[in-house]
């Protein structure tokens, strides 16, 4: 084994980028779940995200309109598990795992043309003298814009969540949707925007993944990110800037994993491979003995009769 | 517009009603996708649902009918029981696959000596395999509080590394020049899961999804534990002035899907799939879970869902033969009569009015 070719600061700069999509997608069901609603179909939408970015991105040949796409086609689904949970007062567990299991086959059958094709690139960013500085100029100005766009996305939420209005309406009616409900504010609808910006956030992230991390087709490809990324939200005690530290974090186990294998480390691959999930289940165990910090009204259905 | 009042008691009619509702709805929606695919809708539902149970190649069908929907039904039982409590079990797959492992395992470290015994040692190790796999969970739930979603999904893939591992190394053919996989069970008389009356597509799993269904029947109607089950998932509140003991409950639910699974995982392994290898595993965890909301937690309906969802493998399999409707147009099917079936289920709980004007 040889590991002087690891190289550390390429390893961080692959770190960020195999963090970004699970990022953006718990990032996502973050704000779902402080509205108070626990949406499992994650995997589901990212896939689905996946492939409509990748196929429109295809057909247009721009990336940029294949990432709006893939953003529509997670809201979209996602306005089913909105439909089932908020307005067919449908348990949440179960609708979530619909959306996963239809959102896979969806998925599959959408992407029946697309095996072996490549995408259009996604330009970097690329500042002159700034990418080209040692070290710090790979690391942080030597992405693609999604990347940022990542970042930027869970200060936008923290930002939102922290300071607006509107944020602390979406935390009262997660806190007390009663509570919510008898001040007037519209719940329902409330949580309906925040599984639609939750699919939105879950398709970009599938996309980044068909796009630009693999980037190709193929079927089930996210392989249990959206799952990780649940996992994420309740690692980061359902606190934006702590997504991005797991992010960072899942990224960093994830590449470290694909780097030893690489560098030919005496563990069987498939050893190796199961180790971003196995760190995951670690991680969960950890942050599960705090459990005060969920939102209250998680999980629950609300119907006004109530 | 229409508004939902919520029923003083859970219609009983609308109980029975709604899983026809939702397979109905689902027929209509999938004709509608077979049409958006370019195919004659009418022949594609009949394909799938019509010919392999009354067509010509019937006869040939039927027994398939049985070797698919078996695992689906063992797995659904045990899923059902956790479902009615609020215990999750997701990774059902994970555990089949674990089952199907340690099962398989045991079988070929006897290889080639013939044996009664080794068999029925290999079912032991199925299910002691799938419930190994499902106490992880379990024991994580009940001593961290862990979410057992995502920790039993999780685990599935860690199974299907670790099933890629055993078909690559320790199980490999050694007489399969190099190919991963294991040998084929079905080539080894005494470990082999065989038809038990020829042609017939009965095998022990078979013979085990049933005594499931009537374990579970009794379990829950007429013992404590199912007494218990069915009010933690109901009323958990008053289920702890019951005295139900959570923690029990946990082990009890996950233990017993976690066994369930690995048995469905074992009998697959040595009869219909013959082998360990990579792709093993064909997602019958996760169909289950579908099986057995269809079924509405009841035994008896996760018989006939799991039996109608069979017909639904076997149907799309000769649809995608005869028709060349894409595999994946399946998957959604099955997808979308999840969808509908949790639509429909708001009858039940809720009645449809015409909205009043609500005052102030």
């Amino acid at each position: 084994m040889d590991l002087s070719a690891i190289n550390p600061v390429l390893l961080i700069a692959s770190l960020m980028v195999a963090a970004t999509a699970v990022m953006i997608a718990a990032v996502g069901e973050l704000v779902v779940e402080r509205a108070g609603v626990l949406n499992l179909g994650v995997e589901g939408m990212m896939i689905t995200g996946a492939i409509c970015g990748f196929a429109v991105a295809v057909g247009t040949g721009s990336p940029t309109i294949g990432f709006v796409a893939a953003a529509a086609g997670g809201a979209l689904l996602s306005l089913l598990f909105a439909g089932l949970t908020q307005f067919a007062l449908a348990n949440q567990v179960a609708s979530g795992l619909a959306l996963t299991l239809f959102g896979l086959g969806l998925s599959s059958l959408l992407g029946q043309g697309y095996v072996g094709i490549k995408p259009p690139a996604t330009p970097r960013l690329d500042i002159p003298v700034l990418t080209d500085l040692p070290v710090v100029g790979r690391i942080l100005f030597g992405h693609d814009l999604m990347v940022y766009f990542g970042v930027a996305l869970v200060a936008a939420v923290w930002g939102f969540l922290t300071y607006t209005r509107a944020g602390l309406v979406l935390r009262a009616v997660g806190e007390n949707h009663d509570a919510a409900h008898a001040l007037g504010y519209k719940v329902r609808l409330i949580r309906v925007a925040a599984i639609a910006f939750g699919g939105a956030c879950a398709g970009l992230g599938g996309a980044y993944i068909s796009l630009i991390r693999v980037p190709q087709w193929t079927e089930g490809m996210t392989a249990g990110v959206g799952w990780i990324a649940l996992a994420l939200v309740v690692f980061a005690s359902w606190k934006p800037w702590r997504v991005l530290l797991g992010a960072y974090l899942f990224g960093g186990v994830t590449v470290l994993q694909l780097n030893l294998q690489a560098a030919g480390l005496a563990i069987p691959v498939e050893y190796l491979s199961m180790s971003p999930y196995l760190i995951t289940i670690l991680v969960l165990v950890i942050m599960s003995a705090d459990r005060s910090r969920a939102p209250a009204s998680l999980g629950r259905s609300f119907h006004a009769s109530q | 517009m229409l508004r939902l009042e919520k029923r003083p008691q859970p219609s009983a009619l609308f109980a029975y009603v709604t899983p026809f509702l939702a397979v109905l709805a689902t027929m209509i929606a999938g004709g509608l996708l077979f049409a958006a695919l370019g195919k004659d809708p009418v022949e594609a539902l009949r394909v799938i649902f019509w010919d392999p149970l009354f067509g010509e190649f019937a006869f040939y069908y039927r027994p398939q009918l049985l070797v698919k929907g078996a695992p689906l039904v063992l797995i659904a039982i045990g899923l059902s029981l956790g479902f009615r409590a609020g215990i999750w079990n997701i990774g059902a797959e994970g555990q089949y696959i674990l089952g199907a492992i340690c099962g398989a395992g045991v079988g070929l470290a006897f290889y080639p000596m013939e044996g009664w015994f080794i068999f029925p040692l290999m079912v032991i190790a199925g299910a002691l395999g799938g419930w190994v796999w499902a106490m992880i969970p379990a024991l994580l739930k009940v001593r961290f509080g862990t979410n057992e979603i995502l920790v039993s999904l999780m685990l599935v893939y860690v199974a299907e590394q670790l099933l890629a591992s055993a078909s690559l190394g320790l199980l490999k053919n050694p007489e399969g020049f190099g190919f991963p996989g294991s040998r084929n069970l079905q080539q080894y008389a005494s470990a082999h899961n065989a038809e038990l009356f020829a042609g017939t597509g009965m095998h022990w799993g078979v013979a085990a999804a049933v005594i499931a269904v009537i374990f579970a029947y009794v379990l829950l109607n007429r013992h404590i534990l199912g007494y218990h089950i069915r009010l933690t998932g109901e009323a958990p509140r008053a289920a702890r002035f019951a005295g139900v003991r959570p923690a029990r409950l946990i082990l009890f639910c996950l233990g017993t899907s976690g066994a369930l699974a690995g048995l469905a995982g074992l009998f697959e392994v040595a009869g219909p799939a013959g082998q360990v290898s990579i792709d093993f595993n064909v997602g019958y965890g996760f169909t289950a879970i579908i099986v057995a909301f269809l079924g509405r937690l009841h035994p008896v309906g996760i018989l006939l869902a799991g039996l109608l969802m069979a017909l639904t493998y076997i149907g799309g399999d000769s649809a995608q033969s005869q028709l060349g409707l894409p595999a994946a147009a399946i998957q959604v099917f099955q997808g979308m009569l999840l969808f509908f079936l949790l639509a429909v289920d708001v009858l039940t709980n809720y009645r449809l009015r015409p909205a009043t004007r609500e005052t102030a």
